[in-house]
């Protein structure tokens, strides 16, 4: 039943006490928590512990869910307001916006053109700022469009197309730069 | 997209490592931790008068109470606990690791009751949302709605309101409400009775059965025994209907057995999925399966089991729908378990809708009118917001109602389209057409349009079951009863979204027994739907509708010749000589339906052999121990002393996969029936 039963209901049921709807909606949706924790932080074992606290908060956050927005558009928000608090408690203690600084290598078999892209994507998320982060984890990573994406983020389309034109800018100022220094 | 963007996001999935299976098992079961501690904690600080919890009280009570009371509590309970503390699951599309085999275990009394919270509370509540939630929701003017799992104390009242209450003053009282007039109040502080509690009164004054005193039921006598040599011929309307085991479920599990005019076999036996093969579309758009079983209660006699199983076209290619809710919003509506209840369960359903379905609402109360005109079901927040606004008051005129819905179907189809209105009331019309013949009548004319009617009973003590039967059996529809929102979740989304596109239209069954080889029969339920013989060929005859991935099943028993179960001495003057013409056949299965849209009906026909099954067809036993469970509460004639425990360990041996849970909940309740005989 579960798998024909849309979120929002599971939502429903589940503030209504169901237990086992709860649990389906979680496990619905935790690779998706995930990949968006690791998308931000950049770090495989930080977005585990990301993802359980959301996992762990989305009970009591629940009951604020209204059904204005559909669900995933709620929980992207949720997700990505979660491991904003994380980078920006990691700011002070460590330098300003790391996290893709120190993305291990988890794929033994990496050959060098992995592991090169690899390290321009370290680099690359990593001189991004947590909100054009966030911009790329919805609009590139889940494919939203700027318009689902301003929906989950609470700011306006424009500024998502803002963002994005920003992102590349950055990502050719990047290209720029190693081509002047390879 | 850019080049370089491009770039990113391949190269952002590539790293992404895939989720590790035991850290999001810990997420999980983190979750679901805290998920029940919250669960816990509301339920003890919600300040409901009539919870366990408060109802202190009556544990002092007389000792000679004592006793009589103390079960429900203990049932309360157990299926407190059973609700809050719900189970760790996982599905298998998710998490293979998860451990499946505890999904037994859950096990879900349904037993959701409502609450509308008072003001302060509902402050308190929007103070939960955290900052995200609150920029994001807009500020609505509903009233907020918790539904939370609790003990039956809501039904309690109910019913304790009716039966106080003088009948003169009833319809007033139910008008006024929770207010200060509330009977339930005025018994509660009777000094004698020295309770507060509902339920506990309710056991103290009120030794009557099921149905409450204002629910109506048309009691069809149980389907008699047939001689085949007298009447070789059985022809009945197929019954997608499920009303009758919801009631049966809620009275049940209040602690009384229904009336046995209220308990209708085939509902209840149809209530369940069944694991019947698919249909072939190219031959016809269902299926039939024919099993032969030795009868449960009487090893002398033999069931034939007739299962249907309805082709489920694939819900993309599913026409479009126009939807008209009728609401009954009259006096007698506010109570938790109906217009709060309802609005969610619409809410329900219009989470499965598609933009190119279109949605209207029709209150009826006092006067009828249209609250919400032809709106797009991507049209959501109006159309939440229109369900929202519609509150409880003033008396019930159905007819003016249903006429409005009705014209507005009308005015909403396009060619292709399925139009179909879905009543929403606890039965009561009291204003216009009250009589159900005269709404037959109407709702017959309507059905000649095309448009579809599907009814929704809602709450006790003024249910009009009568009347919900004949509105949805002559207008082309189903009706099912809702007490939880798990019960509006399995109506409404997990099965009427499939039977809001129908098959196939006017299912008649019609069966022919073999004289050589059968000596009587009987069919088991279906006695609201039986035809005469000769209508099973006449096309304006109407009859039940099959709607996609719908099963109906029918059973006969049947008592072989030569059988010592025989009961039926042979005349004495009248000898009659059958010839065995030798098929072997014990009889000869004939269905008519008509395509959607279609005048003319098509048969569909198949000879009933004696099959030696090599493994017991699962599918045929259960539905035989639903039947026993459904005779022996409608108090039959033919069960002989086959228990309520025999029934429940022949549906125990034949759960099958059960993957919804309602065939152990099934079981339960035979259970606890047993301790209420």
């Amino acid at each position: 039943m579960r798998m024909e039963t849309s979120d929002e209901n599971l939502v429903l049921l589940a503030q209504s006490g169901d237990g086992e709807a709860f649990s389906a909606l979680v496990s619905r949706h935790y690779d998706l928590i995930y990949r968006l924790g690791f998308r931000m932080l950049g770090n495989r074992t930080e977005a585990q512990d990301l993802a359980q606290d959301v996992c762990a908060g989305l009970a009591a956050k629940l009951k604020g869910f209204r059904g204005e927005a559909r669900f995933t558009t709620w929980l992207y928000r949720v997700a990505i307001n979660a491991a904003k608090d994380r980078l920006r408690k990691r700011t002070t203690r460590q330098k300003a916006q790391e996290g893709w600084g120190e993305v291990e290598n988890l794929n033994r078999q990496t050959s060098a053109e992995q592991q090169a892209e690899l390290d321009w994507l370290k680099q690359a998320m990593g001189t991004l700022s947590p909100d054009l982060r966030e911009t790329v984890a919805l609009v590139l990573g889940e494919e939203l469009t700027h318009a689902k994406a301003a929906e989950s983020l609470g700011i306006s389309e424009g500024t998502v197309s803002w963002r994005m034109s920003e992102v590349k800018k950055q990502l050719r100022a990047l290209a720029e730069q190693e081509e002047r220094y390879p | 997209m850019s080049d370089d963007l491009k770039k990113l996001q391949a190269a952002l999935r590539q790293a992404t490592p895939d989720p590790d299976s035991d850290a999001k098992a810990a997420a999980l079961a983190a979750a679901q931790e805290s998920f029940d501690r919250i669960q816990g904690s509301e339920a003890q600080a919600r300040p409901i008068p009539e919870s366990p919890q408060n109802a202190g009280p009556f544990w002092k009570g007389p000792f000679a109470m004592f006793n009589k009371i103390r079960l429900r509590p203990a049932l309360y309970l157990t299926s407190c606990l059973v609700v809050a503390g719900a189970v760790f699951v996982t599905y298998e599309p998710w998490n293979p690791q998860a451990p499946l085999e505890r999904k037994d275990e859950v096990e879900k009394v349904g037993d959701l009751r409502l609450q509308t919270l008072e003001t302060e509370e509902a402050d308190a509540a929007l103070e939960l949302r955290d900052s995200e939630t609150q920029s994001m929701a807009e500020v609505s003017q509903e009233p907020v709605i918790v539904v939370i799992p609790s003990p039956k104390k809501e039904l309690g009242r109910i019913r304790l309101r009716s039966d106080e209450v003088p009948q003169e003053n009833r319809s007033t009282a139910q008008i006024d409400g929770s207010g200060a007039t509330d009977p339930g109040l005025t018994l509660g502080s009777q000094p004698q009775s020295g309770v507060l509690s509902g339920i506990v009164a309710q056991d103290q004054i009120a030794p009557d059965p099921y149905p409450k005193p204002g629910d109506q039921f048309e009691g069809e006598p149980e389907n008699p025994l047939k001689i085949t040599v007298e009447e070789p011929v059985s022809t009945f309307s197929i019954d997608v209907d499920t009303a009758s085991y919801a009631y049966v479920r809620n009275s049940i599990l209040e602690g009384r057995l229904p009336a046995a005019d209220a308990v209708r076999i085939e509902e209840m036996v149809n209530y369940f999925p069944y694991n019947y093969a698919a249909p072939d579309i190219s031959e016809a758009p269902f299926s039939t399966q024919l099993n032969f079983i030795t009868t449960p209660w009487n090893p002398d006699t033999k069931l034939i089991h007739i299962g249907i199983q309805g082709a489920k076209p694939a819900i993309e290619d599913r026409p479009s729908l126009n939807l008209v809710f009728l609401i009954d919003t009259s006096g007698s509506m506010q109570d938790a378990n109906k217009l709060p209840l309802l609005k969610q369960s619409f809410r329900l359903l219009l989470n499965e809708l598609r933009p190119e379905d279109q949605v209207a609402i029709v209150t009826y109360a006092g006067s009828a009118g249209t609250v919400l005109e032809p709106t797009s079901a991507s049209n959501r927040s109006e159309i939440l917001a229109s369900l929202n606004r519609l509150s409880a008051g003033g008396s019930t005129a159905g007819q003016a109602g249903l006429q409005q819905a009705y014209a507005l179907a009308e005015q909403m189809g396009e060619d292709g389209d399925i139009g179909r209105v879905l009543l929403a009331t606890d039965g009561d019309f009291n204003v216009g057409i009250s009589d159900p013949e005269a709404l037959k009548t109407f709702v017959e004319k309507k059905r000649e349009t095309g448009t579809y009617l599907s009814v929704f009973g809602f709450g006790q003590g003024n249910y009009r079951d009568d009347m919900m039967q004949t509105l949805a059996q002559n207008g082309n529809g189903t009706a099912a009863y809702i007490d939880t929102l798990a019960e509006a979740q399995k109506v409404l989304v997990d099965q009427v979204s499939g039977a809001l596109f129908p098959i196939a239209n006017d299912v008649k069954i019609q069966v022919e027994f073999n004289p050589a080889l059968i000596a009587e029969y009987r069919l088991i339920g279906y006695e609201t739907r039986a035809l005469n013989r000769e209508d099973f060929n006449n096309d304006k005859v109407d009859a039940g509708e099959i709607g996609a991935g719908h099963a109906v099943t029918a059973i006969y028993e049947v008592t072989p010749v030569g059988s010592p179960a025989i009961k039926n001495d042979p005349l004495r003057y009248q000898t009659e000589t059958v010839a065995d013409t030798g098929t072997g056949e014990l009889g000869f299965l004939k269905l008519r339906y008509k395509n959607p849209g279609e005048d003319t009906s098509k048969l569909v026909t198949q000879p009933i052999q004696e099959v030696v099954h090599v493994t017991p067809p699962a599918e045929a036993h259960f539905a035989a121990a639903i039947a026993g469970f459904g005779q022996i509460l409608k108090g039959s004639n033919y069960t002989g002393d086959w228990t309520l425990e025999d029934a429940a360990k022949l549906a125990q041996s034949f759960k099958a996969e059960d993957k919804f849970g309602y065939r152990a909940e099934a079981i339960r309740l035979m259970k606890l029936a047993e301790g209420l005989e």
